[in-house]
């Protein structure tokens, strides 16, 4: 296991697939990223993100229901997991602190 | 989203994404995939969808998305090999009498199937030596006169379409032409040599790669009076000396140059000849050229035509079509189509009329491979069955497999792999007799000899190791399926819950299967024997006893005839042009004066005026012909036969009015002087055509010598006629031969299928005798606690026999029941309706087979229930 700590690109997918809540399978986590970030966010890489932050015990998934939409195969829902949650607050709290470590005038200098 | 239309993303990248993909990811990145195309049909157009799907499907071959568990299972399949590989050694050690039995069965059809694939291999290689095979066609003709149509297509046309297509049809770039085989004698500086082939022209050496060694390939057919010799003939008739630009004599007659020597024609060619002479020589040596290149003289010519590469053969038979219809308009009553054949398939192919050379048409091949299938089948269900039977004891090995943790797939690999050991193994028998039987197959057939060879390639070899293979899977493929579905949970903990019940109606019906076999295959032996003896006996109308017909060779008959009669054992002599009821037909076009419209074919023999009374022809008006009539040069008799007289209405039907008739023969006027009781001009298979015969009188037509001999001693006969022959003619061999050998050989073609359906018939009955044989002993052997008990009970010996074949019989009479029906359909609906003169099929035939293999079968079953009836009952029940 390489651990709790998040890529960026993970740490995006994870905060998505918290706050779609229910609602969270692939292509609305990339549909969601797309209209955020503003940049195109590909299917493969959120598949195989979701895939690799399943594995490490950040998310959990279940079956949903099957739609016409999808050729009759179910959704895949991700919901977040309590470590998931963990590893999202250690990675703000890191930013946070480091944010504060930033002197105010440091960066109004630029 | 409201888009409902059908478009589905393509079927074979979805098949591949289920292929490749872990069946725990599969379902929702399908759909995932699925909704991003009904997005993108939506947004960019179906097209567009289904090409973004495809990048998707192929993006998606990532590691985590594989499937891993395949590749450890093809793993572990590799590693258990060397497991399967020894315990079936030890199986088929354990159980000789099976494996015996499996091994036996197996090789014996395996080497049938051997010889079929070893011929299939050399009829394969046929013509493959010429550069642009792919490319070469030949034109073969179909025709329709008056009312009469061609069966099959004649591989000949007319010199005519020959020329037609070559000035008139695009997209051909040669067109080889091969014109009327001969045999003529060549001759130089005192040597003679008989030799054969055809009158071909230039492009012969652009269509086929016949490797000329000396000469222009390009001039050597152009000039009249050229010849082109291959090596052989060259050093036959000029010894060492240099061939090219030297004269030879043909026939006494012309002098003709060596313009050419190609290299002696490859054993895989369709097309033999041992020399070519030009086309343009035909023309001046010709008596009739007009009539040879008449558009209705489609019997002599072949013609091949060298299609350039991008040829649309659509429009090339179309082009034919408006070719023929244009030329149909110049001759009466003939209709004739031209098509293309391909070269590469002639050997083997479609059957034709009129072939350049011996082929074997897909006819016999498919009856052959029938057969061959037919038999390895039975062997297959052999091992099928004592498999099965085995079920007791390796059930229980299967299921302590399954427990240690064999998947389905590995029980099922086991019993093939174990099934195929056994066909390698019957294999190595097979290929020894394959050996043995090899050159037997070949002398089987006239085109046999001529076209096979049978010789040992590696990749022959390769083929024999795939098709052992090949059988092996197809003998395991049931009890792999049987074994592999067993629970290996019932059969530990009870074995009576092994499903034996479907195993066994599957069993009797491969029994019935095999034995149905049987009868079909000796029955129709039998009526196919009783065939050959009633034609080679048949009456045909006139006595062939003791007559020796002795090919002239071009010699002078007179002379031969009078060295002939000073043999004491000769007692009488005629003169004829051809041997008659043997297949051959010289016909000629006849017409009565008196009924003007009327003009059909009449077959005839050029006969002297012995010849009917040595060969007893019955004369009912009229005379036979005179000896006086030899000098003069004109030929103004004939004798016709009834069919004839009654055909044409001679005398008003009468004979007797009939005699001093006139009757036009090729437009030439003849008298009717006499008139012979019908009989068997052509073959007595025959009845169809052939019917209306007449005899002329044409001294110089004369090719074969009768003699009638009396004599004790054939071989010293022989010896003597042949010493005479050879002070006349030291250039030819002596050919004689007894009349109704001859008869005898030209039925040679039922003949080798009769020994063909007789070996297999003997194969089939062994395999089924044998297999029925092991499920006897299989079964008998797992009741053997029942019937000691019986016995103890008080079972009669009669009854307990009784109770163990009774289950046998009844398949044998299923068997019996099925097979003769089927036979006797066969042989008077489809076999039989195409010859005519057939001996009618007889209750004796028909059940002749049963009697024998029903009385085999018998035979084994009570034996050996005997064996197990007659066990001491303390013997078997003191050991439980």
């Amino acid at each position: 296991m390489k651990g709790t700590n998040l890529g960026e690109f993970e740490e995006l997918v994870l905060l998505v697939t918290a706050a779609l809540i229910d609602e969270a399978y692939s292509v609305a986590i990339c549909d969601e990223l797309t209209t955020q970030t503003g940049r195109e966010v590909k299917l493969g890489v959120v598949h195989a993100v979701l895939n690799r932050l399943e594995e490490k015990g950040l998310v959990k998934s279940r079956f949903g229901e099957a739609t016409s939409v999808r050729g009759g195969k179910r959704k895949r829902y991700y919901t977040i997991t309590n470590a998931g949650k963990a590893a999202l607050l250690k990675a703000k709290e890191l930013r946070d602190q480091l944010w504060a470590n930033i002197p105010e005038f440091a960066l109004k200098r630029i | 989203m409201k888009s409902k239309e059908p478009i589905h993303p393509p079927r074979w990248a979805v098949s591949l994404l289920n292929w490749y993909c872990k069946p725990s990811l599969i379902e929702d990145l399908e759909g995932d995939l699925h909704e991003y195309f009904v997005r993108n049909v939506s947004k960019r157009g179906p097209a567009m969808a289904k090409l973004i799907y495809v990048i998707d499907v192929i993006k998606f071959f990532r590691p985590y998305t594989i499937r891993k568990p395949q590749f450890l299972q093809t793993l572990i399949h590799w590693i258990m090999l060397g497991s399967y590989i020894k315990t079936s050694g030890r199986n088929i050690v354990r159980n000789k009498l099976a494996s015996f039995i499996n091994i036996f069965g197996l090789s014996v059809s395996m080497a049938v199937g051997l010889l079929m694939i070893a011929m299939l291999y050399d009829l394969n290689k046929y013509d493959k030596f010429n550069e642009h095979h792919d490319r070469i066609y030949r034109v073969s003709s179909n025709f329709q006169y008056l009312e009469h149509r061609s069966r099959e297509p004649f591989a000949t046309t007319s010199l005519r379409a020959a020329n037609a297509i070559k000035e008139k049809i695009p997209g051909v770039e040669a067109t080889a032409v091969f014109h009327s085989r001969f045999g003529a004698d060549y001759t130089f500086n005192e040597r003679t040599v008989p030799l054969s082939g055809f009158w071909a022209n230039e492009a012969v050496f652009d269509v086929f790669s016949f490797n000329l060694k000396e000469g222009n390939p390009q001039t050597a057919l152009k000039e009249p009076f050229s010849i082109v010799l291959t090596e052989t003939s060259a050093a036959k008739i000029f010894g060492d000396e240099p061939p090219l630009g030297r004269q030879v004599i043909m026939n006494n007659d012309r002098a003709y140059t060596v313009t050419g020597i190609t290299k002696d024609l490859p054993r895989f060619s369709h097309i033999k000849f041992d020399l070519l002479t030009s086309l343009s020589t035909r023309e001046i040596v010709s008596e009739d050229f007009k009539d040879e290149g008449a558009w209705d003289n489609m019997w002599s010519t072949w013609v091949y035509l060298l299609l350039q590469p991008d040829t649309d053969h659509e429009l090339l038979q179309q082009n034919l079509d408006t070719l023929c219809e244009h030329e149909n308009k110049t001759v009466d009553d003939m209709v004739i189509s031209l098509a293309t054949y391909p070269m590469v398939d002639i050997v083997s192919g479609e059957d034709q009329s009129n072939q350049i050379g011996p082929t074997i048409g897909n006819t016999v091949i498919r009856i052959f491979s029938g057969l061959a299938v037919v038999v390895i089948l039975s062997a297959c269900f052999n091992y099928t069955n004592l498999s099965i039977a085995r079920t007791l004891r390796r059930s229980k090995e299967v299921g302590i497999r399954k427990t240690i943790g064999a998947l389905r797939s590995h029980v099922i690999l086991q019993f093939i792999v174990e099934s195929v050991v056994v066909s390698l193994l019957a294999l190595v028998i097979a290929f020894g007799l394959f050996l043995f039987l090899r050159s037997h197959y070949i002398s089987l057939e006239n085109s046999f000899r001529e076209m096979l060879v049978m010789d040992l390639a590696p990749a022959l070899i390769g083929w024999f190791i795939a098709f052992a293979i090949i059988v092996g899977v197809l003998a395991g493929a049931f009890p792999a399926l049987f074994f592999s579905r067993l629970n290996a949970i019932q059969v530990l903990k009870n074995m009576s819950a092994v499903p034996r019940l479907k195993g066994l109606t599957i069993r009797k019906a491969l029994i019935v299967f095999q034995y149905t076999i049987s009868i079909i295959a000796i029955t129709m032996t039998t009526i196919m024997y009783k065939q050959y003896k009633h034609y080679v006996a048949f009456d045909l109308g006139f006595s062939t006893e003791n007559i020796v017909n002795i090919r002239l060779h071009g010699n002078k008959a007179e002379l031969l005839q009078k060295e002939f009669s000073e043999l004491a054992e000769v007692q009488q002599i005629s003169k004829s042009s051809i041997v008659q009821s043997v297949g051959n037909h010289w016909g000629m076009n006849v017409k009565n004066p008196s009924l003007p419209l009327d003009s059909g074919t009449a077959f005839y023999n050029v006969i002297d005026e012995s010849y009917i009374p040595i060969h007893n022809f019955k004369l009912i008006a009229g005379r036979n012909f005179q000896p006086a009539l030899a000098d003069s040069a004109i030929e103004k008799e004939v004798i016709i036969n009834e069919h004839l007289l009654k055909r044409f209405n001679f005398g008003e039907q009468d004979p007797e009015k009939a005699i001093g008739e006139t009757i036009l023969v090729d437009r030439k006027p003849m008298t009717i002087v006499g008139v012979v009781k019908n009989f068997s001009y052509s073959k007595a298979d025959n009845a169809r055509n052939g019917k209306e015969v007449m005899f002329r009188y044409v001294p110089s037509d004369f090719r074969y010598l009768n003699l009638k001999i009396q004599t004790n001693d054939w071989i010293d006969t022989y010896a003597r006629m042949e010493a005479i022959w050879k002070k006349f003619d030291n250039v030819h061999p002596f050919e004689a031969k007894l009349y109704n050998d001859e008869i005898e050989e030209s039925f040679a073609g039922l003949k080798a299928a009769m020994k063909v359906g007789g070996f297999l018939a003997f194969l089939v009955i062994a395999i089924a005798s044998i297999g029925l044989l092991g499920m006897v002993i299989f079964t008998t052997e797992t009741r053997l606690k029942e019937i000691s008990i019986r016995k103890v009970l008080g079972a009669s010996e009669k009854g307990l026999l009784f109770l163990l074949s009774r289950g046998f019989l009844a398949l044998l009479m299923i068997a019996a029941l099925i097979a003769v029906p089927i036979t006797y359909l066969f042989c008077t609906q489809i076999m039989m309706r195409e010859v005519g003169n057939a001996a009618p099929i007889t209750m004796l035939e028909l059940f002749a087979g049963v009697l024998v293999v029903v009385g085999i079968a018998v035979l084994m079953i009570t034996s050996h229930t005997l064996k197990v009836s007659r066990t001491n009952p303390a013997e078997v029940l003191k050991s439980e």
